[in-house]
């Protein structure tokens, strides 16, 4: 791949909704981009909409469409892929969200490419890890042929943004073209938590909270957590199925995961075991959580958790 | 009477999640044992009972695979829960195959098994491919959308609901902080979720019928593919283990368990 040779690369990011505000795995993606080469923007946001929150030093073009582009119309491919030719890009990168796959996958195959998901490191000479497996190996792999396409995992870097000035926004001659019609849009539920792909700290529950989520609630809100679940938990009906953490569900890697009343079956620990600090909290002995827990407490979560609370609230106070 | 229909559904073989997962010397995953991979049973279900749902239409649904020879027993597990005929693509060009290379695999049976389709009306078949979520062993759950590419045809991914109304799919799917429900013509292809349906358990009944289903076998010449159209397009540099996590400290609460965590929490500089 041409980056090593080149010295500074064109590194092409696909936001593909923009909001108010960046998401902090976008903050993290454009910093990563920053660190490989020069980045531009491409959005099916509106112009009005990217302009705003792309305000950030070290961005330099934000392309959109003529109109806005939603996922999943491949329109937004037919964006990227202008874009990747106006920008001469030889990186192109998103976050790691189905969207943004979908629209990457697309573009891999008009543009004879590979493509690199879930991504936890890139490196300037073009070599990107990933965590294959569910965690139980790491790759490193690298474009064989054509540009670098990668989706970039969250929790990976400290999102290092500066604000600037706003960037030019160049629309490219791109127009929807849904080939389905909407029948609806319902907003998830909002937690007023973190996003939990993308939470530094994740509270899961298990089969032992017995329907009561109380105190795992009253646990995250105190540490600023998401909250998570395993597949018992969800198939119980005790917590949304998008809250899943596992093989199945969602793959967290957060700097803490305090795991509560869950037995730890293959299934659970393959979507977690990367979390840098595990704790948990179980009343059986036997557990297989605590063969990779890195702090763990045999007992009852109805005594523990309301005392961790009243101890993280007497330190803050 | 409405055109036939016939639902394509991917399947693969992959290796036990729930047991050790092995590399060979070439560093590619062993493959030499395996099962049908569990995210591949909701989009089974999901054709069968779109099929079930379609009395008065011929629906045929048929289980197709890219994989080495073993990949017949996902196959075969497929026919025991109500697949009509399988279909399997097997070529030593394909081991080690990445993302692109899978899709375009996976593209030409597609391809090649609706194209060699017989139904018994004279009109053309509509059709419709499903897949799983992701595969339990790639995990990228991008080859979907470039099955959609190659074909030319919309990819609805990560479906939680999907049915079948008047010869258009709606199908409800996760998309930024939404739940979007969408219609869609067909052709389409559309990953299914494990939040879309629960899965059936073949009866005796089933096992014996699966007995007599028709499954075929394919190399890369019988799609119409060159080995070099499916040389992969990412390089692998090298594979670690991960290393063991050391074991941590476990402790029985006393009745300052609460407090423990805590003090640990603030030792790692966590709270």
């Amino acid at each position: 791949m041409s980056m090593a040779t080149s010295g500074i690369s064109q590194v092409l990011v696909l936001l593909d909704r923009v909001n108010e505000s960046l998401t902090g795995a976008q903050a993290e993606l454009l910093t990563i981009a920053e660190r490989l080469g020069d980045v531009s923007v491409v959005s099916g946001a509106s112009a009005e909409a990217a302009a705003g929150p792309l305000s950030i030093k070290g961005v330099r073009e934000v392309y959109v469409g003529e109109g806005e582009i939603l996922p999943p119309d491949v329109a937004l491919v037919d964006l990227l892929e202008t874009a990747v030719k106006e920008s001469g890009a030889s990186v192109i990168l998103g976050t790691d969200t189905p969207d943004a796959v979908d629209a990457l996958a697309r573009l891999a195959v008009r543009l004879d490419a590979g493509l690199i998901t879930s991504a936890t490191g890139l490196d300037t000479d073009g070599t990107v890890t990933k965590s294959v497996l569910a965690g139980e190996r790491t790759t490193v792999s690298r474009a064989a042929e054509g540009p670098l396409i990668a989706t970039v995992k969250p929790n990976i870097v400290e999102a290092l943004l500066e604000g600037g000035a706003a960037p030019e926004v160049t629309a490219l001659p791109v127009k929807p073209a849904p080939g389905f019609e909407v029948l609806e849009t319902a907003e998830l539920p909002k937690s007023g938590r973190p996003p939990l792909a993308e939470a530094r700290v994740v509270v899961a529950a298990g089969r032992g909270v017995d329907g009561d989520l109380t105190l795992v609630e009253e646990l995250a809100d105190e540490l600023g957590a998401a909250i998570g679940a395993s597949r018992a938990a969800t198939d119980a009906g005790w917590v949304h199925h998008s809250a899943q953490v596992g093989q199945t569900g969602v793959t967290v890697s957060p700097q803490l995961y305090i795991s509560v009343g869950i037995s730890g079956a293959i299934q659970q620990k393959a979507g977690m075991q990367t979390a840098d600090v595990i704790v948990a909290i179980n009343k059986d002995e036997d557990a297989p959580v605590f063969e990779i827990a890195d702090y763990g407490v045999v007992g009852d979560l109805n005594d523990v958790l309301p005392q961790m609370v009243e101890e993280l609230r007497a330190r803050k106070g | 009477m409405p055109a036939p229909l016939h639902i394509i559904t991917l399947v693969k073989w992959v290796p036990d999640s729930q047991l050790e997962r092995r590399f060979t010397q070439e560093n590619r995953l062993d493959r030499s044992e395996g099962i049908l991979g569990e995210l591949d049973e909701y989009p089974l279900e999901a054709a069968l009972q779109i099929k079930e749902s379609l009395t008065d239409r011929e629906v045929r649904v048929s289980a197709v695979t890219v994989g080495p020879e073993g990949a017949s027993a996902a196959l075969k597990k497929a026919l025991q829960l109500g697949a009509d005929d399988g279909f399997r693509l097997t070529d030593d060009a394909l081991a080690g195959a990445d993302v692109w290379a899978t899709s375009a695999a996976a593209a030409a049976l597609v391809r090649t098994v609706r194209d060699q389709a017989d139904f018994e009306s004279d009109d053309d078949a509509e059709w419709l491919v499903l897949t799983g979520m992701a595969s339990e062993d790639g995990e990228s759950g991008a080859v979907p959308a470039q099955i959609g590419e190659r074909l030319g045809i919309p990819a609805l991914t990560q479906a939680v609901e999907i049915g079948l109304q008047a010869e258009h799919l709606v199908v409800s799917r996760i998309s930024g902080g939404a739940i979007q429900k969408l219609d869609v013509a067909l052709p389409a292809v559309v990953s299914v979720t494990d939040q879309a349906n629960d899965p059936r358990y073949p009866n005796f009944k089933a096992i014996m019928a699966a007995k007599k289903k028709p499954v075929s076998a394919f190399d890369l010449a019988d799609v119409g593919l060159a080995p070099a159209e499916t040389v992969p397009k990412v390089e692998l540099v090298n594979v670690r283990q991960r290393a063991a996590r050391p074991a941590g400290q476990v402790v029985t609460d006393d009745g300052a368990g609460g407090k423990k965590i805590v003090d640990y929490l603030a030792k790692e500089r966590l709270v």
